[in-house]
């Protein structure tokens, strides 16, 4: 999530402190609040104290302004609510709310705010205001970046401190009781008498009253909700096929989208939809960006005419054959493309002069997002209205997105934001949405719904970043002694912003984010990153720059402590110097029981990455078998401070160690005739059940404040493979993905 | 065409070879079964006919018609749901939850035929139903509780 900060910048580019005060703004604009959306359309008799909350006659609704994308951020956000209301579980309705700039997140604000290749420096101090200040006022809403529970932790309980004592105040003012003797509990004011106000009897006073804004959060120790097992919100309507997802949604009239747009990102030349247009059910056939849509009366036919049409594509703008994008890769680790060093520690050059030298060549491949369900988009667009249903992470990008190609102001525009059926960074970007609204603008009136068929989905991806990395290093004395890693990918940022309209000035942190970063006190350690030009369009896909060089990282760092003949986890150990991090390591190592004897033909490996500020270390058995390579366990530590839910973090480091494994087992996107050659799950599949080793997972809360959990686990789960892989076979994999090299079952 | 859903009766004008999961959801707006590839990779379209599991991205209307089709809003009631719902509430399997129709379908369908199933059996089984959430671990411990509500253990 590093984009916010370089829009910042960009909008911003003023060196100087004073900004920061509000010489751009004015200090009013600066420290007043955004505007409570809830008042644009409070009926009356309704109560709302903040952008979270709004009480009625009917009952309490939280507003829960992160996307749930399967992650379950509405239940978080609810339940941090809810804890400071003394609602009791589920005696609540939660909605999404709309986009709106009250809802910016704050963490994404103060991450981008201090990402800097020197966060000391003077300059970076001076700027770090500023950013979170324009990201404040731009209203930057977005959920990504493991920050839905960083963003919704104070802020959250906040709300809900403020309606409890808002409401008690109202009873107070109704009763004659005094505040202090009132207290709150099961959704009501409860009286001395033992008599109670439900909430939803007290909207009408509260209304009239304002918020009380000096408010005390509830101690750990009296938390109803937080930290214990809860039960996810959606579970119910998840597990009986009741939840709508936006691609199951209907509208009176509705037709059914379909698109035949470039493989290659490219435009149109020609075609003949002669046979197309015959096909039954077939209403209309139009043009849209890079290529066409079918208008159908059920998606089956419009998919149908859609694969019927015969198009003639421009060139790709990017190299057509896989290898010209691995040629410029690998052409990139020169003083010109050197973008930033973002760690520099000892003398690297002085260390590895005249020493044996340890060298290696790294590499990760593009790698799809995929959610399970296609991307997909309902909307009705008439002159003056447009109403859209899908899952975005980017609410207000995506309604202004809409607004410019219908012709509308973004306040004309409304997002009912979905549950997702997945995303992994998938719904950070418009292609459903801004499709959906070419179509619709041109049949003013109709509902229309647009799904991407999944070879749609593949071939109109914007995949994770392609990267190298080419490490020396040297050990001595049975210890690491010094680690120079030069990191080139292209900028998935970058990218990604470039769809959002901004460039991007600075340079990309997420090229080394989880190399950099490590908690490491090696004697000698330089982490560079050089930038590789844009070639096929790229996106944060879940753990972002983590994923691709953590992996180089950590695995070069275990070349090395093999090289040593030291431990693996013991050199680990040594080198650290964090202690939340070293509580995690030790974790690892005392659930796995490393140092026992596993057997032959099996090895265990450890990896250790840092992303988003959160702290994980992965121990994986494996066994050679005559069929493959079988993962056999999998045990994962991570601190995130205060674990909010302690089922959904385990089903969370779960899915995400899952996630981390499959794709680099076998999962890769190549380009041939510039065109995506894996179009559906057998050719990109992941992880399958059978596979799926035992995972063993132990939160920690030593941390000082809360983070996230969604990303962080993926980036150790590779390197943690490879390194067990060559622990039982000798075998050094560096490239993913590792089916290149090995046999798995 | 004639089909029967749910213990429903429906006739709707549709080709021969349109896809059961295209007249389950564009036609007969019954949206438990998923879309999720169309060429049986993923399961998310797992649906029951006369009793057994079926891709219904794979099976043609004129192959369905006239047999007893179940999708999971048929596999149990509100008031009653079939163990294997329960277990996966239980369990709380899902995240995003898109593919757990079709995996709900595929272990009622399999536990129907195998009441008793090893860990081994359950593997393969459920591989054919792809989770990109990473739910694995969870979906096999609500498939062994199932079994053992369904046994009366």
């Amino acid at each position: 999530m590093a984009p916010l900060g370089k829009i910042a910048r960009r909008t911003f580019l003023i060196g100087s402190a004073a900004v920061a005060g509000g010489v751009v703004f004015g200090v009013y604009a600066v420290r007043k609040p955004h505007r409570n959306p809830l008042l644009d359309d409070l009926a009356e008799g309704e109560a709302t104290f903040n952008p979270w909350v709004k009480v009625s006659r009917d009952g309490v609704t939280l507003i829960t302004p992160h996307t749930d994308l399967g992650q379950g951020a509405r239940s978080m956000q609810a339940a941090l609510i809810a804890e400071e209301m003394d609602l009791e579980w589920g005696d609540f309705e939660v909605s999404p709310g709309v986009p709106s700039a009250a809802y910016y997140n704050r963490a994404l604000a103060y991450e981008a705010a201090h990402a800097s290749p020197d966060p000391t420096s003077i300059q970076a101090k001076m700027m770090a205001p500023v950013i979170m200040t324009a990201i404040k006022m731009m209203g930057v809403q977005g959920t990504g970046g493991s920050s839905s529970t960083r963003d919704s932790f104070d802020l959250l309980r906040k709300a809900g401190a403020v309606a409890r004592e808002t409401l008690k105040k109202a009873a107070s003012l109704r009763t004659g009781l005094a505040v202090a003797d009132l207290k709150t509990g099961r959704g009501s004011v409860q009286l001395p008498d033992g008599s109670a106000i439900k909430y939803a009897e007290l909207a009408e006073d509260a209304a009239k009253i304002k918020p009380v804004s000096d408010v005390v959060l509830r101690p750990p120790e009296e938390w109803r909700l937080i930290g214990k097992p809860m039960r996810r919100l959606d579970i119910e309507a998840k597990s009986t096929g009741a939840l709508q997802y936006s691609i199951d949604l209907e509208q009176e009239g509705m037709v059914f989208a379909a698109l035949r747009v470039s493989p290659r990102r490219s435009a149109l030349v020609d075609y003949d939809a002669g046979a197309a247009e015959k096909m039954r059910g077939v209403k209309k056939i139009l043009k849209v960006t890079n290529g066409l849509a079918v208008i159908a009366d059920n998606s089956w036919r419009a998919f149908k005419a859609a694969e019927a049409i015969r198009c003639e594509w421009a060139p790709a703008a990017y190299p057509a054959e896989m290898s010209g994008h691995w040629d410029e890769v690998a052409a990139s680790f020169t003083p010109e493309r050197l973008e930033a060093e973002w760690r520099n520690d000892g003398d690297v050059d002085q260390a590895l002069a005249g020493a044996d030298i340890i060298e290696a060549e790294y590499k990760a491949p593009y790698v799809a997002h995929q959610p399970l369900e296609p991307i997909s988009t309902v909307i009705t667009v008439t002159d003056d209205r447009a109403d859209f249903w899908t899952s975005h992470q980017f609410p207000r990008i995506a309604q202004q997105k809409v607004a410019d190609i219908c012709g509308l102001k973004p306040d004309q525009v409304y997002l009912h934001n979905q549950y997702a059926g997945g995303s992994f960074g998938h719904r950070l970007e418009f292609e459903n949405v801004t499709l959906a609204a070419e179509i619709a603008v041109q049949m003013k009136g109709a509902p229309v719904k647009l799904t991407f068929r999944r070879e749609d989905d593949f071939e109109q991806d914007f995949p994770r970043q392609i990267g190298m990395a080419r490490p020396r290093g040297v050990v001595k004395d049975g210890k690491v002694l010094a680690i120079d890693l030069p990191i080139a990918t292209v900028s998935s940022s970058a990218s990604q912003m470039a769809r959002a309209g901004v460039s991007l000035p600075g340079p990309d942190d997420q090229i080394t984010a989880g190399a950099s970063n490590l908690p490491y006190a090696l004697p000698n350690f330089r982490v560079a990153a050089y930038r590789v030009p844009e070639l096929a369009p790229t996106s944060s896909w879940r753990s972002v720059g983590a994923s691709t060089a953590g992996f180089f990282a950590d695995c070069f760092l275990d070349e090395l402590i093999h090289a040593a003949g030291a431990d693996p986890l013991a050199e680990r150990l040594r080198l650290m110097n964090d202690d939340i991090s070293r509580k995690v390591l030790e974790a690892v190592g005392d659930m796995s029981n490393w140092g026992s004897d596993i057997g032959p033909g099996r090895g265990r490996g450890v990896a250790f990455v840092k992303s988003f500020n959160t702290p994980v270390a992965e121990v994986i058995e494996v066994t050679m078998t005559a069929e493959g390579i079988k993962i056999d366990k999998v045990f994962v530590a991570a601190d995130v401070g205060t674990i909010v839910d302690p089922v959904n973090f385990e089903n969370h480091v779960q899915g995400a160690v899952v996630w981390g494994l499959g794709h680099a087992m076998n999962c890769e996107i190549t380009y041939s005739d510039g065109m995506a050659q894996q179009r559906n799950f057998n050719a990109h599949e992941g992880m399958r059940l059978y596979q799926c080793p035992e995972i063993y997972v132990r939160g920690l809360e030593n941390g000082p404040e809360v983070r996230g959990i969604g990303e962080p686990p993926v980036p150790p789960a590779a390197p943690a493979l490879s390194n067990a892989i060559f622990a039982a076979t000798g075998m050094r994999i560096r490239e993913m993905p590792f089916n290149k090299h090995v046999k798995f079952i | 065409m004639k089909f029967e859903v749910n213990g429903a009766a429906y006739d709707v004008d549709v080709e021969d070879d349109m896809p059961l999961l295209w007249v389950l959801r564009d036609e007969l707006k019954i949206k438990g079964p998923k879309y999720g590839c169309g060429i049986a990779q993923c399961g998310a379209c797992t649906v029951h006919v006369d009793g057994i599991a079926v891709r219904s991205c794979q099976l043609t209307a004129g192959q369905a018609q006239g047999r007893a089709i179940t999708t999971i809003e048929g596999l149990g009631a509100p008031s009653a749901l079939h163990a294997v719902q329960e277990a996966w509430i239980e369990h709380q399997v899902a995240q995003c939850g898109y593919c757990q129709p079709g995996q709900i379908m595929a272990a009622a369908s399999f536990l129907n035929f195998n009441p008793t199933p090893s860990d081994e059996e359950i593997d393969k089984a459920l591989s054919a139903n792809l989770c990109r959430c990473g739910t694995y671990a969870r979906i096999r411990a609500a498939v062994k509780s199932a079994a053992a509500k369904l046994g009366g253990a």
